[in-house]
């Protein structure tokens, strides 16, 4: 599907918001302004936002403990998230959740969750809700190569054929689950053949690569908006980084991590672009400009910002109690 | 008034709240039955009958079969609990937890707060618990204690067929994710259920019967065995408060309080192992907030520190029974204040 120069530009921003912002958040990790602990999505860009390309704020997905590229590709507010991240009063989640619990339900994002496997069955849920409500919308359960090795995965998958929903299992298979190679722990040969014989069809693609991501998307949801039932996409992008921010990595070699340097899918997005001359340069570099002084307002607002008031320690444990 | 079974009230509250809102989902095991079977779905209605007639009456679409997937049940409930549904979650037996611990404890308890208070989870979810059915270490057990030390649940012990229905009611309508513990040893036992619907709001205790010796606090099916100990500790001349809280999750400390501040002694049953139990909680609220009330020890009758047996012998001496409450009030009458 031929996609409109202000469509490329909005993947784009995307792409390199999530860009930026991870790179932000290393460095802002490093400083020791970050609490705890960050998972970052340098290299894998081009998946969540070929994911999310063609999906409303009605549509929802549920996402992993790796999950700012997710929010970012889902149009949650980036200054909301910094804030989050950084334990901050006005973050997406008043600074109760951190890194690996931003939600935004107004966005249709169902939370980052920290726990490997998570998010399937919550997916598979949300997606019922849409098919007993015929909206044509549909939930995308995000997990990793790790987490398609859960049994919350499997069940998540087996009841999403069984029931029909329109759920979307996107397995970013990005060469590692913590320090422990995909090729060891993953032991079918493909995760994707795995999802397919559970009774749904299932693709690999290349998730470096937008469009590839984004068509492989389209025949999901050409199904899934039709009430058609569940789809599978094994979408590979390697980890640029450890599995969190300061993981020295002893268990990659240095040419590996090179090679994965050059798997770059936001180098390759925007050569195609300006190869076919949909986009120029000066489209890039303000782009560019725009997302690098969006990061920076945020993290200036992060710093300022106060912590939460001790006052919100015992708030919305319940509605009422 | 008619009189209604347990099992019947509980049936009663889910029909007439489906009735009431469309968003209001049934979903577990066999909650229909018959699916995929050479006869007809919709025949079974739960492994005890709880969910009978309400394939037929709502259809597949609301009562829904699912595989036995725990994690998948609880998970897929929270999902659409989140995005505008009310579902009503069964996990056959309490013991089947284990499987979906996840989705319980560390979702659906802490979307709301993790999530700075915007996220809605209204998620029943429906169990049986309980010995007394020679069902063996893996289907006879209680945990209530498990459910109530989660902040963000609230758990709810009926102990008799109008409370079931009162605060299954009130369950389904509340928007917390909410445990639903049903005591199998009850869904026999008959109440005045009145016929239209009615809530019983959570945190509220009540007294089934009144005394001035000694309290006894108990929830779910153990009121039938306090209130069997009060009944034969009367013809002893000695009268005892029976206290059931109803829900141990908000937990009605003032009814507790209350009551021992008029007797001065207190025994709390508890089917479930003794640490870290209901019965350990309520001795240790009263101990810090009742200390001037009582004249006596607290007595607490539970179960050993063991997994539940199996051979009926060693089961009937697992249990709490109306003869071990009574001489565990005599006991702390001993006492001289």
């Amino acid at each position: 599907m031929q996609l409109s120069r202000d469509e490329l530009k909005r993947a784009y921003r995307r792409m390199f918001t999530i860009r930026c912002f991870e790179e932000r958040v290393e460095k802002e990790f490093a400083a020791g302004n970050i609490p705890g602990f960050a998972h970052v999505y340098l290299g894998q860009e081009a998946s969540g936002v070929g994911i999310c390309h063609d999906l409303t704020d009605e549509d929802y997905i549920g996402s992993t403990h790796r999950g700012h590229g997710h929010c970012i590709s889902k149009g949650c507010d980036v200054k909301g998230m910094m804030l989050e991240i950084f334990g901050k009063s006005g973050g997406l989640c008043e600074g109760k959740g951190g890194s690996m619990h931003i939600a935004d339900l107004s966005k249709g994002m169902l939370g980052a969750n920290a726990i490997v496997g998570g998010a399937p069955p919550i997916a598979v849920g949300a997606a019922l809700t849409q098919k007993l409500n015929k909206t044509g919308k549909v939930a995308v359960a995000f997990t990793g190569d790790g987490g398609s090795n859960q049994g919350t995965c499997f069940e998540a998958m087996n009841m999403a054929v069984v029931l029909g929903a329109p759920c979307v299992f996107v397995i970013e298979n990005n060469g590692y689950g913590e320090f422990t190679g995909s090729s060891y722990a993953v032991g079918a040969p493909s995760i994707a053949e795995r999802a397919r014989a559970f009774g749904m069809p299932a693709e690999t693609v290349d998730g470096t690569d937008f469009f590839a991501v984004r068509d492989a998307m389209a025949n999901a949801l050409e199904r899934g908006r039709a009430g058609e039932g569940p789809y599978a996409i094994e979408s590979q992008c390697p980890r640029y980084l450890g599995h969190f921010v300061g993981d020295p990595q002893a268990y990659r070699t240095k040419e590996e991590l090179e090679e994965t340097r050059n798997r770059d899918g936001i180098r390759n997005f925007k050569e195609r672009v300006l190869e076919v001359g949909l986009l120029e340069q000066s489209d890039f570099d303000e782009l560019d400009k725009e997302v690098l002084q969006e990061v920076e307002d945020a993290v200036k607002a992060a710093l300022a910002a106060p912590f939460p008031s001790l006052d919100a320690l015992e708030t919305n444990v319940y509605l009422n109690y | 008034m008619p009189k209604k079974s347990y099992r019947e009230a509980i049936n009663e509250a889910l029909r007439q709240e489906m009735n009431r809102d469309a968003r209001v989902i049934v979903l577990g095991e066999d909650v229909a039955g018959g699916n995929g079977a050479s006869g007809n779905a919709g025949t079974v209605g739960g492994v005890m009958g709880v969910t009978a007639g309400l394939h037929t009456e709502f259809g597949g679409e609301r009562v829904i079969d699912t595989p036995i997937s725990e994690s998948a049940i609880i998970g897929a409930a929270n999902g659409a609990a989140m995005t505008g549904m009310r579902p009503v979650a069964e996990i056959m037996f309490v013991d089947f937890v284990g499987v979906c611990f996840d989705q319980i404890y560390n979702q659906a308890a802490k979307f709301r707060y993790m999530f700075g208070g915007k996220a809605t989870t209204p998620l029943v979810i429906r169990s049986m618990i309980g010995g007394g059915l020679r069902a063996g270490a893996q289907h006879s057990q209680t945990l209530h204690p498990l459910f109530t030390m989660v902040p963000g649940l609230k758990v709810v012990m009926p102990s008799n067929a109008y409370d079931a229905k009162g605060l299954l009611t009130q369950a389904i309508r509340d928007d917390d994710p909410v445990v639903f513990l049903e005591s199998k040893i009850l869904y026999d036992t008959q109440a005045d259920v009145p016929d239209e619907a009615y809530t019983i709001p959570f945190g509220e205790g009540e007294y089934i019967r009144e005394g001035d010796d000694v309290t006894i606090v108990a929830v779910g099916g153990d009121i039938m065995r306090a209130s069997a100990a009060a009944d034969a500790l009367e013809k002893e001349g000695i009268t005892c408060d029976v206290v059931d809280p109803r829900t141990t999750s908000p937990l009605d400390e003032e009814i507790i309080l209350e009551s021992v501040e008029n007797t001065g002694r207190l025994v709390v049953v508890d089917e479930s192992p003794p640490r870290c139990s209901f019965a350990s909680d309520v001795s240790s609220i009263v101990a810090d907030k009742g200390f001037s009330f009582v004249k006596a020890p607290i007595k607490k009758v539970t179960c050993p520190h063991t997994p539940v047996p199996f051979a009926p012998t060693l089961e009937d001496a697992f249990l709490p029974n109306p003869d071990r409450i009574a001489q565990a009030v005599r006991d702390v009458l001993k006492y001289d204040s």
